[in-house]
């Protein structure tokens, strides 16, 4: 088959799946709707496979599908380019959903919502590929928002529960407010350069250096246009992608099933944001001030989204933090202008944090619906493949030597090492930092959960008052172990996707790294201006073979803190577990401040979402009901008030009218004789 | 088929059906009445589909016209035509009747007849409005769709109609008058024509222009509306039963809007370009001002109606950008804004037939008894906020490009409509669908029967599609779009 059928095949069979389990939902059995969406999805990763395969033998596609409007000069376009970009994140997004959906077979198995859940995910993957796959601007937002949309109905997908509904407006109005700034991003791109079609854009890019565009007053010297196009593009990366200050949605996303946090909310969706300043890379090679912004804030993402993982105790919550840093780690790269090195991290990252994930949901269902880290405990004995695939997943997060995590976060740190732009020194430091951090709170909850004294099921108790005052009460009954229950591992269909996963977190990096950065695999679909940015040019030139690089690592600064961190973790909580209580105590105002996470949210439900509640409120009652009904029904009032004026008038006694008519004519002759001497 | 006079066939079908209706008499022949109405609002809408299937898209010409002297001393005529700005709103003025004779079907029980029978001659007054050339026609069909109006709202309105009436006359009032005035002053200016297009050509001075803008200005600004006379709306869609509000907001909310593209912008270029600036800024009041009050209602009725007038915002902003794209966009808005309005409406109306109730508070949990409905109610929330894929989308999105272009600062403004769109519409949703069953009338509801299902599929169906390929909509504009455009680009002061 052609490229272009392949393409159409790969979208289409997804989103036939969720058609068919989600419009028949309700009449169709549990294993029509799971064959129908896993084998739409699984058409979907044969598709890609081979579209990968006729790509890497240099075969491209940039064409239209069809015509979607025309208006005035302008022609909007559904279309696909699909070049070695398109096909790598093609083939990450429909392995990682295959995975998935294999896993909720297991893992959604006691819900009533089942086939319901079927459909979103393979409406997800339709989405998904839709936007990595469209060859324009529109196309990009259409994919851009409908992936929000499915995020929206999977974080409220159990929509009796208050804290999840109130998760999936938060999340999508957030998102919106990226978005608010991507429509003005591609408003400019159309206005400067009369397509949106990617290719048109980037061709015409070149010459829109030095145009600028006059924002703040008109005399003003005008800001940069690519700058100004970069960076309203870069903030509706900054809602998907979750990087500070638009962060807060992700954490809160958690409360949507474990299947969607793995697969939307670490592997797929959140790196939209990444692929698409990848795919603009000719826009932002061309601005060095929007590439130092995008630096900065992925460097704040990554340090401080990190330390807040260090003090959570919902197992979800760790891996969420670990996804907003390592998302931090990856916009870090593209301001470094190592965009391969970014979609390189995503794409490890999608395996082993969709591993983490997926384990992390193995343990929960193990547990019985128990997600509090200080309740586990010992669990390697009962859960054996979950443990050992954890291992691979956190070491893979930490950058162990080897492992596929280690090539893509060395070689971002190499970048940005090597970068000169201003905020790079910065971002560098707080990288680094995050190392150590990453291995801290990734290891302390993997000592937590599979090593040390068991803490569970042996307190029916504590079982009663946790459900009694959290008000997150699950959707099935149970609620923790009961007294002596002992867990036990996660069915094949859990633990499969889990060991198919674990192969590519290990072994990935050390294979892909060389064509993928060194390589000429993305030579035509990232731009990189070496003269300006040459960070990944010095990368190529020390770069000896992914073996060397690995044995160099073993005796670089990043191994040795992330090693550092997994011993402290090792100390703190498996040897001297009193410790954390009492640094606890010690470290209180710092505790509070991460507890409160940076207080964010208050603040914006404080003041965005309170503020607009009373600004609302405001011109309701004062500016509707007060003024502009006051003066409308005033001047109902008036014309009462003016008709019963002539009602005086109009008596019904003849004398009155006499009376009044020559009075009227006496003002009249007195008038005119006045008038006519002057 | 092209021969026969579909404009004239798309004004008295329904007119004339709904006098059938109305001489079946009393309730004893309610089911009568209902079936002869349907019939009439589907022959009607029937009748308008080869307005689409044999217009020619090459030419910004008048098409279907039909010319009948009426009072010939002052050269009045019985004028019709379209053009590809106004004629897909007589399909969707007769495409929404079908929707609003299915919504009563069950609900309205008694004088069916004539809540029928209102319906139908409203339908045909308003195919009239947007197919007449002659202005004198224009304005008599303009004030005389009025009447059905006041009725349906009178009559089969809420406890507190009086006073949304009696608002809504205030306001109309003094439009309509200025409207009059202005069209007399037109017809001596032409020298002595009531045709709109001879108007179109008329030179006047920049003076007589604003003037005439302004007159316009009040009449098209209450029935859009446009902030600062909107407040009518919100009393009068409380009050109004379910298919009053669906024809309220799908069509004659349209009114004003293409008032002003038949009016003010080819007759008083000028002008508008003069005062494009007061109508950019209202436009914008309405879209963030009106963001921020629909988002504390506390009646879901009122909040659709607010957000009604904030969508209508973007029309008014498209139309005084003066771009293709700006143009087509709020025309494209217009219609979706007619099936998404009308549905959300419907939706309400569904629910209120089971709780006799529209506060917010008294719902909560919706998604757990009527769960197809809220399927639905999910759909057209998500149309309403705009997302892509379905047709809310598609004139805001061209809208805010058209914007873009003119000044950033205008879009960025427009813009925040994502948010506060989405802010209030889905923050409805999750009190009204989403959460546990809040209460024992909620946890009594029914899920929707079939005819709820085929009106709220068909305009499901309509606001996907229109999403997913809206080029059918907006090639039929382009050449009468461009006409436009080249009409506000010359100048009429000689």
């Amino acid at each position: 088959m052609d490229l272009k059928s392949l393409s159409l095949l790969a979208v289409l069979a997804p989103l036939a799946g969720a058609l068919v389990a989600g419009l028949f939902c309700r009449v169709i059995s549990r294993t029509l709707a799971h064959s129908a969406a896993i084998g739409g999805v699984a058409t979907a990763l044969v598709a890609s496979l081979l579209i990968f395969r006729q790509v890497a033998d240099g075969a491209r596609l940039n064409g239209p599908v069809y015509q979607w409007l025309t208006s005035g000069d302008y022609a909007f376009e559904v279309g696909f380019l699909i070049d070695p970009l398109t096909a790598s994140m093609m083939l990450v997004v429909t392995f990682v959903s295959l995975m998935v959906h294999i896993y909720t077979i297991g893992y959604m198995r006691d819900d009533p919502g089942y086939n319901r859940f079927f459909s979103y995910i393979s409406l997800f993957t339709f989405s998904m590929l839709m936007l990595v796959m469209s060859n324009n601007f529109m196309q990009l937002f259409f994919g851009w928002e409908a992936v929000g949309l499915v995020s929206y109905l999977l974080i409220g997908f159990w929509y009796t529960r208050p804290s999840a509904i109130f998760a999936n407006l938060k999340a999508f109005l957030v998102n919106r407010v990226g978005d608010f700034g991507f429509i003005l991003g591609i408003g400019l791109v159309l206005s400067a350069c009369g397509t949106l079609d990617y290719a048109g854009v980037f061709a015409r890019a070149p010459a829109l250096v030095g145009e600028t565009i006059a924002l703040f007053g008109t005399d003003g010297e005008g800001v940069s246009l690519l700058t100004a196009i970069c960076v309203l593009l870069f903030i509706g990366a900054m809602g998907k992608s979750a990087q500070v200050p638009l962060h807060v949605w992700l954490p809160d996303s958690m409360e949507g099933p474990t299947p969607i946090s793995a697969l939307i909310h670490a592997a797929t969706m959140v790196t939209a944001g990444i692929f698409m300043v990848a795919r603009m890379s000719p826009l932002f090679e061309l601005s060095d001030a929007a590439l130092s912004f995008v630096i900065v804030i992925g460097a704040v993402t990554a340090l401080f989204m990190g330390f807040l993982g260090i003090i959570q105790n919902d197992i979800k919550r760790v891996v969420a933090y670990s996804t907003l840093s390592q998302l931090g780690y990856m916009t870090v790269a593209l301001g470094a202008s190592a965009y391969s090195a970014a979609i390189f991290h995503l794409t490890t990252h999608a395996f082993f944090k969709a591993l983490l994930f997926l384990a992390a949901g193995s343990v929960i269902m193990a547990m019985h619906h128990e997600q509090d880290i200080r309740k586990m405990g010992g669990l390697r004995r009962y859960l054996p493949i979950t443990w050992i695939t954890s291992l691979i997943g956190s070491l893979a997060l930490i950058g162990t030597p080897l492992f596929s995590g280690f090539y893509s976060k060395d070689s971002i740190i190499e970048a940005v090492a090597a970068s000169t732009l201003p905020g790079a020194g910065f971002a560098y430091a707080a990288i680094i930092a995050g190392v150590f951090v990453t291995a801290f709170y990734s290891f302390r909850m993997f000592f937590l959960v599979f090593h040390g004294k068991e803490r569970f099921g042996h307190d029916e108790k504590a079982h009663d008052a946790h459900a009694a005052h959290d008000e997150q009460a699950t959707h099935d009954e149970h609620h923790g172990l009961a007294h002596g229950e002992k867990p036990h591992e996660s069915p094949l269909v859990v633990t499969v996707p889990l060991l198919l996963l674990a192969i590519p977190s290990l072994g990935l990096g050390l294979f892909v790294i060389e064509p993928m950065l060194f390589g000429d695999w993305f030579a035509d679909a990232i731009f990189v201006d070496a003269e300006a940015h040459p960070a990944m040019r010095e990368l190529a030139e020390h770069f000896h073979g992914a073996g060397a690089m690995a044995l160099h690592g073993l005796a670089s600064a990043p191994f040795w803190l992330a090693a550092s961190g997994v011993a402290l973790a090792w100390f703190l909580y498996l040897k001297r577990p009193e410790l954390p209580a009492l640094l606890k105590t010690r470290l209180q105002p710092l505790y509070v401040l991460l507890e409160n996470k940076y207080y964010f949210d208050r603040f914006y439900e404080t003041v965005f979402a309170g503020g607009a509640r009373l600004l609302g409120r405001g011109l309701w009652q004062g500016g509707d009901v007060r003024v502009i009904d006051g003066v409308v029904n005033g001047s109902a009032r008036l014309v009462g008030w003016c008709a019963s004026l002539l009602r005086f008038f109009q008596s019904g006694r003849i004398y009155h009218y006499a009376f009044t008519m020559i009075f009227g004519l006496l003002v009249l002759m007195t008038l005119t004789l006045w008038v006519g001497r002057v | 088929m092209s021969e026969a006079p579909l404009l004239s066939l798309a004004i008295w079908i329904p007119i004339l059906a709904g006098l059938a209706v109305l001489a079946t008499g009393g309730d004893r022949n309610a089911p009568l009445a209902r079936v002869l109405a349907l019939a009439g609002a589907l022959v009607g809408f029937a009748v308008t589909l080869p307005l689409y299937t044999g217009f020619d898209t090459s030419t910004p010409a008048m098409q279907f016209v039909e010319q009948h002297r009426w009072i010939s001393r002052f050269n009045i005529e019985y004028l019709l035509g379209v053009d590809g700005i106004s004629m897909l709103f007589l399909i969707l003025n007769s495409f929404i009747t079908v929707i609003v004779i299915l919504a009563g079907w069950q609900v309205i029980d008694s004088k069916v007849a004539q809540y029928n029978a209102a319906f139908l001659i409203m339908s045909g007054l308003l195919n009239g409005i947007f197919s007449a050339l002659d202005g004198v026609l224009f304005y008599v069909f303009f004030e005389a769709s009025l009447i059905p109006l006041y009725l349906i709202i009178g009559i089969w309105g809420g406890a507190n109609r009086v006073y949304a009436a009696f608002k809504f006359f205030l306001y109309t009032l003094l439009g309509s008058l200025l409207l009059l005035i202005a069209l007399l002053y037109l017809f001596f200016a032409s020298g002595g024509s009531f045709s709109i297009l001879d108007w179109h050509q008329t030179s006047l001075s920049l003076r007589e222009q604003v003037w005439i803008f302004l007159a316009f200005l009040v009449a098209f600004a209450v029935k859009i509306p446009m902030w600062p006379v909107h407040t009518w709306l919100p009393d009068a869609h409380v009050e109004a039963p379910t298919g009053g509000s669906i024809v309220l907001a799908a069509i004659a909310l349209k009114l004003g809007a293409y008032g002003f593209v038949r009016f003010s912008l080819p007759i008083t270029p000028d002008a508008s370009h003069e005062l494009s600036g007061l109508i950019v800024a209202l436009s914008l009041i309405a879209i963030v001002y009106i963001g921020f009050v629909a988002l504390v209602q506390e009646d879901m009725k009122k909040l659709v109606a607010y957000s009604s007038i904030a969508h209508m915002g973007f029309v008014t902003l498209g139309f005084f950008i003066f771009s293709a794209i700006g143009i087509e966009g709020a025309l494209i808005q217009m219609i979706s804004h007619g099936f998404i309005s009308g549905a959300m409406f419907f939706c309400i109306g569904v629910m209120y037939d089971r709780m006799h109730s529209r506060r917010i508070a008294d719902y909560g949990g919706v998604v757990n008894t009527m769960p197809k409905f809220a399927a639905f109610f999910m759909l057209f929330a998500m149309a309403n906020a705009g997302l892509p894929a379905t047709s809310g989308f598609v004139g805001e999105f061209m809208v805010i490009l058209g914007a873009v272009q003119s000044n950033f600062w205008v879009a960025f403004a427009a813009a925040t409509t994502l948010i506060l769109g989405a802010a209030y519409t889905l923050w409805m949703v999750k009190r009204v669908v989403f959460g546990k069953v809040a209460n024992d009338k909620v946890a009594a509801l029914n899920d929707i029967n079939a005819r709820e299902f085929t009106i709220l599929a068909l305009l499901a169906a309509t606001v996907i599609g229109m999403g997913l390929y809206p080029q059918p909509f907006s090639e039929v504009m382009h050449s009468s779009v461009n006409e436009l455009l080249r009409h506000i680009a010359v100048s009429k002061i000689q």
